[in-house]
């Protein structure tokens, strides 16, 4: 090899190695941004679900009944009134109900949902069949059993029942998946009745209208007015 | 020579009938036993060994010790165990109900955790029997009992003939299922002060695929300090299963001699 050529190959070699002292640690600072952006938007979402009361404050406030556990009751469900301002439309009106129940009594003995869970979707069909995602720790997180199961979902469907009367049916998703008990006692696998809730929870076999399938993107023209601003994906399946 | 024979093996054999006729079975002195021995055995229920008869009507009780294996189901704090708890329970009213007379199955028996379609079809394949899952919850005041039975399903019933899906095989089994909960719920409220004193409605999954009457039975609760609360309160669940299954069992046979409506599916078979 000539001497001139070696000169060009070490001129190259100098340029190369300059540019990529520029451009690398441009580039780690694109990655970490992008990642930044990716964990922002869940959280925002989850922000966003989570402040119910945010999204409606121009409505006037309305007598909101929830149920909570009473153990001074016979641990059967106990009404509680308050006054809140919730949104007219039943889709936004159930989001802020499921998320004022899930923020739940500061005494943890009447909380009937751990306080770690989250909703993620909700949707509203026109026949009166809602669809509630919630997060993986509604069921890790709840004490398993019949009873503790059973009023985790009976807590939800009266505090529906009680506020939203456009909502006739429930069927409850966990983390975007069906799932086949809550906690390994509840069956899920069903569709829950929220008008006759106040005698019993009975699940049936699936609505005609089936809930749209967790992984795919909801069918827009099948959902009430507003759908979801915001879905968070839905992780691998559960164990 | 032939003729003779056959008369009087003949005659022999109603001497034999007429003199069996004659005499209590029970009350057979011992002199009279070579003539009994003449008469098909059947017909002579003897006091040593009982001929082997199918018990009618209920007579089989499937007890289902909830969870297992990786499953342990509700914990407590002292590292309780509702799986470990409810497989003592179980051995417990399997005795109970043994010493009534049923014959007990369990769906498992060790540490393993039979699916909830296995253990269902363990109890779908038995007939006239009962089918009761135990649990010890991580909630309610301790030491009390429920007892849990499906909610009444939605919709229509099916119609007749139609293929019932396996997830609503009770469906049609519910109301006998009420009346054995029923029971139960009263023989446990009688033990374990605190009890609610009727059984109670929840949408058990294990429940769902059993074509028998079927409850679920709940411990209050994996919580409690002492774990030997729990152990104290299992010869009392023992006794009230025990003795609300023998009230149960006069309601069912009761049912079946009246050609059993609210024990067989009759609106159509399970798929
Ligand atoms: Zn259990």
């Amino acid at each position: 090899m000539s001497r001139r050529w070696r000169n060009r190959l070490l001129g190259l070699l100098v340029v190369a190695v300059v540019a990529g002292a520029i451009y690398i640690p441009v580039l780690r600072e694109r990655i970490r941004r992008a990642a930044r952006l990716q964990s922002q938007s869940i959280e925002q979402a989850r922000r966003e679900l989570s402040q119910p009361l945010g999204a409606a404050p121009g409505e006037p406030k309305v007598k909101t009944i929830l149920f909570w556990a009473s153990p001074e009751e016979d641990w059967e469900l106990t009404s509680v009134t308050v006054e809140l301002p919730l949104s007219r439309d039943p889709l936004v009106r159930s989001k802020q109900i499921l998320n004022i129940l899930l923020a739940g009594p500061v005494d943890a003995e009447l909380r009937t949902l751990p306080p770690d869970a989250a909703l993620l979707e909700f949707y509203l069909l026109p026949n009166g069949t809602a669809v509630a995602g919630l997060s993986e720790s509604l069921a890790t997180s709840l004490p398993s059993g019949i009873m503790s199961e059973k009023l985790a979902v009976d807590s939800i469907l009266r505090t529906l029942e009680a506020n939203v009367p456009e909502v006739q049916q429930l069927k409850i998703l966990i983390n975007g998946q069906e799932s086949e008990t809550l906690a390994g006692h509840l069956d899920l696998t069903g569709t829950f009745a929220v008008r006759a809730s106040a005698a019993v929870a009975a699940p049936a076999a699936p609505p005609a209208v089936s809930a749209p399938p967790a992984s795919a993107a909801p069918a827009p023209q099948k959902l009430t007015a507003e759908p979801p601003a915001v879905k968070l994906s839905a992780p691998a399946k559960k164990p | 020579m032939l003729h003779f024979v056959r008369s009087l093996s003949l005659l022999l054999l109603t001497a034999g009938l007429l003199l069996a006729g004659a005499m209590h079975p029970q009350a057979s002195p011992p002199s009279q036993q070579s003539a009994q021995t003449l008469v098909p055995p059947a017909a002579v229920p003897q006091q040593s060994s009982p001929p082997r008869q199918e018990p009618s009507g209920l007579n089989v009780v499937v007890l289902d010790p909830a969870h297992g294996g990786t499953d342990t189901g509700a914990r407590g704090a002292g590292g309780i165990r509702e799986s470990n708890l409810v497989l003592a329970l179980t051995g417990q009213v399997r005795a109970a109900l043994e010493k009534q007379g049923f014959t007990v199955l369990q769906t498992r028996k060790g540490d393993d955790g039979p699916s909830l379609d296995d253990r269902a079809s363990l109890a779908n394949a038995q007939r006239n029997a009962i089918f009761i899952s135990l649990h010890v919850g991580s909630t309610g005041l301790p030491g009390t009992v429920r007892v849990y039975t499906l909610p009444a399903p939605q919709g229509t019933p099916p119609l007749a003939g139609a293929l019932l899906p396996w997830e609503r095989a009770q469906a049609a089994f519910l109301v006998m299922s009420r009346k054995l909960a029923d029971l139960a719920q009263v023989q446990l409220s009688m033990r374990f002060k605190g009890s609610p004193a009727n059984a109670s409605a929840a949408a058990v999954r294990q429940l769902n695929s059993v074509a028998l009457p079927a409850i679920a039975i709940e411990l209050s609760n994996v919580s409690v300090q002492d774990p030997a609360l729990l152990e104290r309160m299992m010869p009392g669940v023992a006794d009230g299963v025990a003795e609300a299954v023998g009230s149960f069992k006069q309601v069912y046979d009761a049912e079946l001699a009246h050609g059993a409506p609210a024990i067989q599916p009759a609106q159509g078979s399970v798929r």
